[in-house]
């Protein structure tokens, strides 16, 4: 196996199921698996939400995409993303539910999910996924410490990988800008390692 | 010439227009009472001091006589507009199905009686002659005797203008018995040529025929049941029948619907009223039926539902196009179904897209339009500075340690969390738009910096010069 394929097939979600993120950097997951996805976009934000995704700082191909939908309610909130899911037509569903998702509304989600073979990614406040979920994803920014390099557009990120039904765990650094959909694995030793024994 | 008859009693709709009100129409027992059509109020006032006005509505009655138009075409083919009251038709070859002249216009009386409007008809050989005879009196004039009727009706009757009759009056000629006898072309040289116009068109020299206007498409449907309903798969059983007949008639006319009405007519006089708006034009009946659902749902049937009254108040043109156009098309359409379904539910204005906008200020940058109603556009090319992926309101930092002027704080506190600037970009200077008032920008000129904080967020600082403050507004990846 080359070494890019593995790279490239790192982060991709598996495909009909529904899936978690949680930290500070969740977003920036979501926006860089919407690079990754082809087809209509669709971003449910939370209700009264005041954050939205900016246009002109989206990765390249996304805007266009992009559908933003503001449901007032919690219950409406959730009843668009079974709506969404269902939809066979959309490519990635993005959802910001802003209370703990109980173990009937993600089983619920992935059978939507599965019904409309449409990727979902929710983001979660910490600690609050449900059990239903594919995978869960912990994202943060982390500063690139190494001063000496001077890069300007260090954008590194650290996602771990920390629950995964149908495979391994695994935790990595990479390098990502948010501007286009590649990205580039950071070869720091002692994490990889740690995570190979962690998931071993 | 269509009267509504409302209260009890000496009636008038008033409309107002060069800075007075004028009596619009009137019902009999005011017109009884010496009142007239054109009259002013104050005047209508002083004849008949327990006259009831309403304001006119010349848009409503405007769509009232277009209604009666419709319904006319149950007596001829051609039928079309006369004046802003009044209507005229072709009944050549007509009568005789309805037993006669006569028993066509009792038939006609009749049934706007029953409707509660008082008309006045006439039936003449020529147009001009039906004109002037509907708007004095009425009545039939058979055939061959035209002159003798329409002889003793005043000039005015004949679609002339007032300055043409009052110089007539002036002359003494008020009736068009007067005008046929005088010669033909001393009246026209001191009148113009259209008084002699009206005169032969009148006395049939002249042809006129009746131009009926094409009628602009009615996109409604009802249905009265034998026996009331109240089960949800009925209604949808019989919304379905709508439906179907709906779609055919928009797609004879090469229309989509946009939004649709459904009226549910109650036993007990009720309607309950279902509204659905759909993300694009359609004209699918089952697609269209599944949006309905939920509406119909919530609909208290009540004793039941003995009529259902469906129609495409908002309509689009929608070409015929080639059904089973591949995967795109068909995603294309199931797209269009879940925004119909989410906006149904949310409103169309909650489903959104965002689109470029020329403006530097960053909130104004792009804007979140209906996808409903907005084409999908690229984004323009990434040019300048970063932008952050997410923008929100402004949100102050409260500064720790050594404020150092026109560089970014080294240590700030931000959402209850503790950050140190580690690497900052920028300043970039953004002015605010001066023709836009925005109290957001009340506070001047904004200098955006990039910070890289040893926390790991990558933040949207900016500061402000003129008032000294610094606040948050993005996050970037």
């Amino acid at each position: 196996m080359r070494p890019e394929f593995v790279q490239e097939q790192l982060f991709r979600l598996r495909s009909a199921r529904v899936h978690e993120v949680e930290g500070r950097g969740r977003r920036a997951f979501a926006l860089f698996q919407a690079a990754h996805h082809a087809g209509p976009l669709i971003w449910i934000l939370p209700p009264r939400a005041r954050h939205l995704p900016m246009l002109r700082g989206l990765p390249e191909g996304v805007g266009q995409r992009l559908h933003v939908i503001r449901p007032i309610t919690e219950i409406d909130l959730l009843w668009t993303v079974e709506e969404a899911l269902r939809s066979p037509a959309v490519g990635l569903v993005i959802a910001e539910p802003s209370s703990q998702l109980s173990l009937t509304a993600g089983r619920r989600l992935q059978l939507a999910a599965e019904t409309g073979q449409t990727t979902g990614v929710m983001l979660i406040r910490e600690g609050q996924g449900s059990n239903a979920a594919e995978t869960r994803w912990h994202c943060d920014p982390i500063a690139s410490t190494d001063i000496a390099s001077a890069d300007h557009d260090s954008t590194l990120h650290h996602w771990s990988l920390n629950k995964n039904k149908k495979g391994t765990t695994g935790s990595w650094i990479l390098h990502w800008n948010g501007a286009t959909a590649a990205f580039n694995l950071v070869s720091e030793a002692g994490q990889r390692h740690h995570a190979a024994e962690a998931s071993g | 010439m269509l009267r509504r008859r409302p209260a009890e009693g000496p009636f008038a709709l008033v409309h107002r227009s060069r800075n007075t009100e004028h009596l619009h129409c009137l019902n009999e027992i005011a017109e009884r009472s010496g009142l007239h059509r054109g009259m002013t109020l104050a005047d209508a006032r002083a004849i008949c001091p327990d006259l009831i006005t309403r304001p006119a509505d010349i848009v409503r009655e405007a769509a009232a006589l277009a209604a009666l138009h419709r319904w006319m075409g149950r007596y001829a083919p051609m039928v079309a507009r006369d004046g802003s009251d009044g209507l005229i038709a072709d009944i050549t070859g007509v009568p005789h199905l309805f037993g006669g002249e006569q028993d066509l216009r009792a038939d006609l009386h009749a049934r706007m009686a029953r409707a509660g409007l008082s008309v006045v008809s006439a039936i003449a050989g020529t147009r001009g002659a039906a004109h002037a005879l509907a708007r004095h009196g009425g009545g039939i004039i058979p055939e061959g005797r035209l002159v003798d009727k329409i002889g003793p009706l005043p000039v005015s009757a004949l679609r002339i203008d007032t300055e043409t009759t009052q110089a007539l009056g002036r002359m003494g000629l008020t009736r068009i018995a007067d005008l046929i006898t005088q010669p033909r072309a001393p009246l026209a040289r001191r009148f113009g040529s259209g008084l002699i116009l009206r005169l032969d068109q009148a006395l049939g020299h002249q042809p006129e025929p009746v131009a009926a206007e094409t009628e602009a498409p009615h996109f409604g449907v009802r249905m009265t049941l034998p026996e009331p309903i109240g089960l949800q798969a009925d209604v949808m059983a019989g919304l379905t029948r709508l439906l179907e007949r709906l779609c055919h008639t928009l797609g004879q006319h090469h229309m989509g619907a946009r939004r649709l009405r459904l009226d549910l007519h109650r036993v007990d006089r009720e309607i309950a009223r279902v509204e659905i708006g759909l993300a694009r034009p359609m004209r699918n009946p089952e697609r269209i039926a599944a949006l309905f659902s939920k509406g119909i749902a919530d609909v208290e049937a009540g004793f039941g539902i003995e009529a259902m009254r469906l129609e495409a108040h908002v309509t689009e043109s929608l070409p015929p196009e080639q059904i089973g156009g591949g995967q795109a098309m068909r995603h294309e359409d199931a797209l269009a179904d879940l925004f119909s379904r989410l906006g149904n539910r949310l409103g169309f204005e909650r489903v959104l897209r965002l689109l470029p906008a020329e403006s530097t200020i960053p909130e104004r940058s792009f804007l979140l339009a209906p996808a409903a109603y907005s084409e999908a556009a690229p984004p323009p090319p990434r040019t300048g500075p970063e932008r952050p992926i997410i923008i929100f309101p402004p949100e102050p930092v409260a500064i720790r340690g050594m404020d150092h002027p026109g560089h970014p704080p080294v240590r700030f506190r931000w959402r209850r969390m503790q950050f140190t600037t580690m690497r900052a970009t920028g300043p970039e200077r953004i002015a605010p738009e001066w023709w836009l008032i925005d109290p957001d920008w009340q506070s001047g000129l904004r200098d955006y910096w990039r910070i890289e904080t040893r926390e790991g967020p990558r933040l949207w600082l900016f500061h402000t010069p003129q008032s000294p403050a610094w606040s948050v507004q993005g996050e970037f990846a």
